[in-house]
């Protein structure tokens, strides 16, 4: 049984050595052919003067090749802009899919092989590493042993080297995707599959991955928590919803000729719900299209509020959403990571509120825009930024003032964080890369619903919910951005603190205060400090995984939906006929 | 204002603590030389067994104390004086109080067996014994537990998640006899097996060998057998920690006695927690309950007493829980290992050995006197309404669905019960009703 452990383990590490180095596997050579095919006729006249000199060179690696790419192209606009002919300058990123076309040897020729070497090896590796695990970590029952001593779950050497790759992993992703031309090629032969018209995007690479760690690591989780059933239906769930509706449905979508659609995904979690591209998409493609936007205007409109009144907001959080559903697979052997601090609470209700309010104004916006509104202010740049430090400043003074006790240090590095990430904005604005991200124009903050969505694009959309929400489960746990960042999951939450059946019930005096259910809590909630008193646990961030209740040795917690009125405010039994306490 | 210390900071002394910080503003100091914090006791196992960090033990931040004004006060105290009102440290130090409240807590039993002393053997209970565990099991090849109590059984599971093999020696015929009839004894014996662990019954020890350096070599049984091994453990029990005040003015017997405002015989010290003995225990409690719930009890009802409105210990219904390995145990009300003469013993127990439950009523009128549940979890709240209301069997059975405390999707055993019910007691048949599928999606 061991053996067959550490083939698998083997097998899945040559995998990942493969995935990894099949980044430098291949040769770019740019062919005047694929450049005629590629790039706009109207771009073609203007860049092939420039672009010529590199027609049949050989690259070894795919950065300096895509590099030289947008060198060129920048040099050709900035000739543009120097003559102020504004029409004339060139947007289209080339850079992608010039690098495919002209990527050769080993990888775009045995695509096949290489998923095969990669993906399928890959989960067989994985799978004979987790599934023996049935009989060698002995009977179902609470597997939490030596979590703490080891070097992938405690911030140990592997857990800081796995952050590394996935945050490198999102950021050569979101703003890099060129770069990783290999791996979107190695993924194709399973587009194909699905739909043979289509070509594999970056975006689709995402999906498969994302797909295939729910899919893998969701076998791992059933394994684990294998005597509750509870946990069993909620991992298949999430699993079920993933494959089917987040992945296969919008690329069967696709091949039908409809729009891509996730039939789960709801505003304001999917941000560009309402972006006027989408509107239009969906508003010209028929019956369905229509049908589309009801269904996602309803699913936020009535669903949530019905859904969380009977069953919490977990019937989203921690079964159907595909954040929350890598969260509950590939993201459990990091739940015990998450602060547990009332600190990191305060910070935790200030920023995704915060969010919430970011995404609703950044949404009205674009809307006012796409009905014929017309959105601009701009302020200096250094008002808005001093303002912006005076808010900071004087948040973190207040916390100072009314939890003198605490350090404070959590709040003031968040504030650091904001303030500097806009100073970093306005110093770095003459970098291309950051400046296009940044309302920095000149001398002034400019804000437009456009560049307001741009925003909110870039920093909450890619940064905090991608590169620090995935990317940060082996340092801060598997619900970063479900705890501190989602709109989504606050506006889910307000509903269950205030309007719901649902609650975690706490047996009585049962409760021996050891601190389990906090400690395996992902949502950073201090279980404990409700259960020793004999209260109810009524949170607005908790996403009903019902960790806690199986972890908890003395059989205290319990999640249900009962009558709201029993939630607060009854009175507690301790075993203590002395003392009388209510909730 | 008066001057309040407690010395211990376990859940007895802390919560003290916190009640008494709710109803005034006395000064209020904390002593302990175990740690600097309140950690969870019963959590001990899960540190070494690498479920939490001590970090995650501690029920509050720090900056709780210092936000609540409980002084917290790192030593050991070596002697009180009462007619001064004074403590002196072993550091030398000294401290008055208005009032002192004792919490001192428990300590290990040892009987007296030759080579109890030598190193490699201890018991476990403060964290300086989970220190000294850690040291002594570091790289060993068998491990030795004796005594069938809760204690023991943790004991044995910590050893286990370092694939430590145990031999686990009990006096009696089956684990925790002393506490648990012999169905549900045998149970759990079956479920120790089934981890691997060498149980022996009815094995007593006659000493502990020595290795020639003054550690432990082996143990040596009073059949004869020797069993080799570099750790003992040894859990036969606790007693009151009573070493402060036992040559004091402080009356004592096996613990400090105290009347029923948890006051001992001496006016402004009070007594609490694993240390207290009640003079006059109520009729359905012990005069010693080395349990965390009593002590948390006992700390919500002294702070009222110190404070303003002195009141008696009252403890209700008497209920504890455990867990043995991946077995979970709840008890409500009184469930004596032998059944007395006048009641008898309702049993059900699921085919795969993992669950039961058992009710013990009074033959003649049906009352139910106390449950225990393995593997089902049950309502604290519901319990206790049903043994304060003194139900009957037929209507506890019947009423059994709503007491349950399963997560959802576990399968319901209510009406496996509720059949052998009516199997035992044809006359008094009770109907046996599902819940709808909406009905129990909706509630």
């Amino acid at each position: 049984m061991k053996a067959i452990r550490y083939t698998g383990l083997v097998l899945f590490l040559f995998s990942l050595a493969l995935f990894l180095g099949s980044f430098f596997m291949s040769s770019f050579i740019l062919r005047e052919e694929s450049f005629d095919t590629i790039v706009k006729e109207e771009h073609q006249e203007k860049l092939k003067p420039e672009i010529e000199a590199l027609f049949g060179k050989e690259y070894s690696v795919s950065i300096p090749f895509v590099k030289d790419i947008k060198r060129t192209v920048e040099t050709v606009n900035e000739e543009t802009r120097a003559k102020q002919e504004w029409d004339e300058v060139i947007y289209d990123d080339y850079a992608g899919s010039l690098a495919r076309a002209s990527t050769q040897g080993i990888v775009p020729e045995n695509k096949l092989l290489f998923f095969i070497l990669i993906y399928v090896v890959g989960a067989i590796g994985a799978l004979m590493f987790i599934v023996p695990q049935v009989k060698l970590n002995g009977p179902p029952g609470i597997k939490n042993n030596h979590i703490f001593n080891h070097a992938l779950n405690n911030r140990g050497w592997m857990g800081i080297l796995t952050g590394a790759l996935l945050i490198g992993f999102y950021i050569l992703l979101y703003f890099f995707p060129a770069y990783i031309t290999n791996w979107i090629i190695i993924v194709d032969p399973i587009q194909k599959w699905i739909n043979p018209s289509a070509t594999s995007s970056q975006w689709f690479l995402y999906g498969f991955l994302y797909t295939f760690a729910v899919l893998v690591m969701g076998v791992r989780m059933i394994i684990k928590y294998r005597h509750s059933k509870y946990q069993i239906f909620r991992t298949f769930s999430v699993m079920f919803f993933q494959l089917a509706f987040a992945f296969l449905i919008p690329e069967i979508l696709v091949r039908l000729n409809q729009p891509y659609f996730d039939f789960k995904n709801m505003w304001p979690l999917d941000y560009d719900f309402f972006d006027a591209w989408h509107i239009n998409t969906l508003t010209s493609a028929g019956g369905l299209g229509i049908f589309m936007l009801v269904w996602g205007i309803t699913l936020f409109v009535v669903g949530v509020p019905v859904f969380v009144y009977f069953f919490g907001k977990r019937w989203y959080c921690s079964w159907v959403c595909g954040c929350g559903g890598l969260a509950e697979t590939a993201g459990d052997p990091f739940r015990q990571l998450s602060d547990k601090s009332t600190e990191a609470w305060q910070i935790e209700r200030y920023l995704v509120h915060g969010v919430l309010v970011f995404a609703v104004i950044m949404t009205g916006l674009v809307l006012y825009n796409f009905f014929g509104g017309d959105f601009y202010v701009s302020f200096n740049k250094w008002v808005v930024l001093s303002a912006l430090i005076l808010i900071g400043a004087a948040l973190y003074i207040l916390h100072r003032k009314f939890y003198p006790s605490m350090s404070g240090k959590k709040v003031r590095n968040v504030v650091i964080g904001i303030v500097g990430f806009f100073a970093l904005g306005v110093v770095l604005s003459e970098a291309p890369v950051f400046a296009k991200y940044m309302p920095v124009d000149g001398e002034k903050f400019s804000f437009s619903s456009g560049n307001i969505r741009t925003i909110y694009g870039f920093m909450i959309g890619s940064i905090f919910s991608g590169v620090v929400g995935t990317g940060f489960y082996p340092l801060m746990g598997n619900r970063v951005w479900c705890r501190f960042g989602c709109p989504l999951a606050a506006y889910l939450g307000l509903v269950q603190r205030f309007k719901s059946k649902f609650r975690i019930t706490t047996n009585g005096g049962q409760c021996i205060s050891c601190g389990n259910c906090s400690t395996y809590c992902e949502m950073g909630i201090d279980v404990r400090w409700y259960a020793q008193r004999g209260q109810n646990i009524i949170r607005s961030s908790c996403v009903g995984c019902g960790v806690c209740s199986a972890v908890c040795p003395r059989g205290v917690l319990n999640l249900e939906n009962r009558d709201e009125e029993g939630r607060f405010n009854q009175p507690i039994l301790l075993g203590n006929d002395s003392i009388a306490i209510n909730k | 204002m008066q001057k309040i210390i407690i010395i211990g900071n376990g859940i007895a002394g802390i919560t003290a603590a916190r009640h008494i910080r709710k109803k005034s503003d006395d000064q209020i100091t904390v002593i302990s030389g175990e740690t600097d914090h309140f950690f969870s006791r019963t959590a001990l196992m899960y540190i070494y067994m690498g479920h939490m960090t001590y970090e995650n033990t501690k029920p509050y931040e720090d900056w709780f104390w210092k936000k609540n004004q409980i002084d917290l006060k790192k030593g050991w105290v070596k002697s009180i004086d009462f007619d001064k009102k004074q403590l002196h440290f072993e550091s030398n130090e000294s401290i008055e109080y208005d009032k002192l409240i004792l919490a001192t807590g428990s300590q290990s039993n040892k009987f007296g067996w030759p080579g109890q002393d030598l190193d490699g053997v201890q018991g476990l209970y403060s964290y300086q014994d989970l220190e000294l565990m850690e040291d002594n099991t570091r790289g060993i090849d068998r491990a030795v537990i004796l005594g069938g109590g809760l204690i023991g059984v943790e004991m044995a599971e910590m050893l286990h998640s370092r694939h430590i093999p145990v031999t686990y020696l009990i006096r009696e015929k089956h684990f925790w006899d002393n506490m648990l009839p012999q169905e549900e004894a045998t149970l759990i014996d079956r479920h120790l097996y089934k981890h691997g662990i060498d149980l022996r019954q009815e094995t007593e020890l006659q000493e502990i060998l020595d290795d020639g350096n003054g550690r432990v070599k082996a143990v040596k049984t009073k059949s004869g057998d020797i069993i080799e091994c570099q750790f003992v453990g040894l859990t036969v029990g606790v007693h009151p920690n009573i070493d402060l005040v036992k040559n004091s003015k402080v009356e004592t017997d096996k613990g400090i006695l105290v009347d029923e405002y948890l006051q001992t015989n001496i006016q402004d010290v009070y007594a609490i927690g694993d240390c207290a003995q009640l003079r006059n225990p109520p009729s359905h409690r012990r005069a010693i309950e080395a349990v965390w719930y009593a002590g948390r009890m006992m700390g919500e009802t002294v702070a009222l007493s110190v404070t303003d409105t002195n009141t008696e210990y009252n403890p209700g219904v008497w209920f504890n829980s455990a867990k043995f390995f991946d077995i979970e145990y709840q008890n409500y009300g009184i469930v004596l290992p032998q059944c007395p003469e006048d009641s008898a013993a309702f049993y059900w127990e699921c085919d795969d050995h993992e669950k039961c439950i058992k009710i013990i009523y009074k033959k003649e009128s049906l009352e139910v006197q106390g449950v225990n549940l393995f593997g089902i979890r049950n309502r604290h709240e519901v319990w206790d309404q049903w043994l304060n209301e003194k139900r009957t069997l037929d209507y506890i059975i019947s009423h059994l669905p709503e007491a349950n405390f399963d997560p959802e999707f576990y399968k319901h055993w209510e009406g496996e019960i509720q059949e052998k019910f009516n199997e035992k007691f044809p006359d008094k048949k009770i109907s046996v009703k599902k819940k709808g599928l909406l009905e129990k999606i909706f509630n």
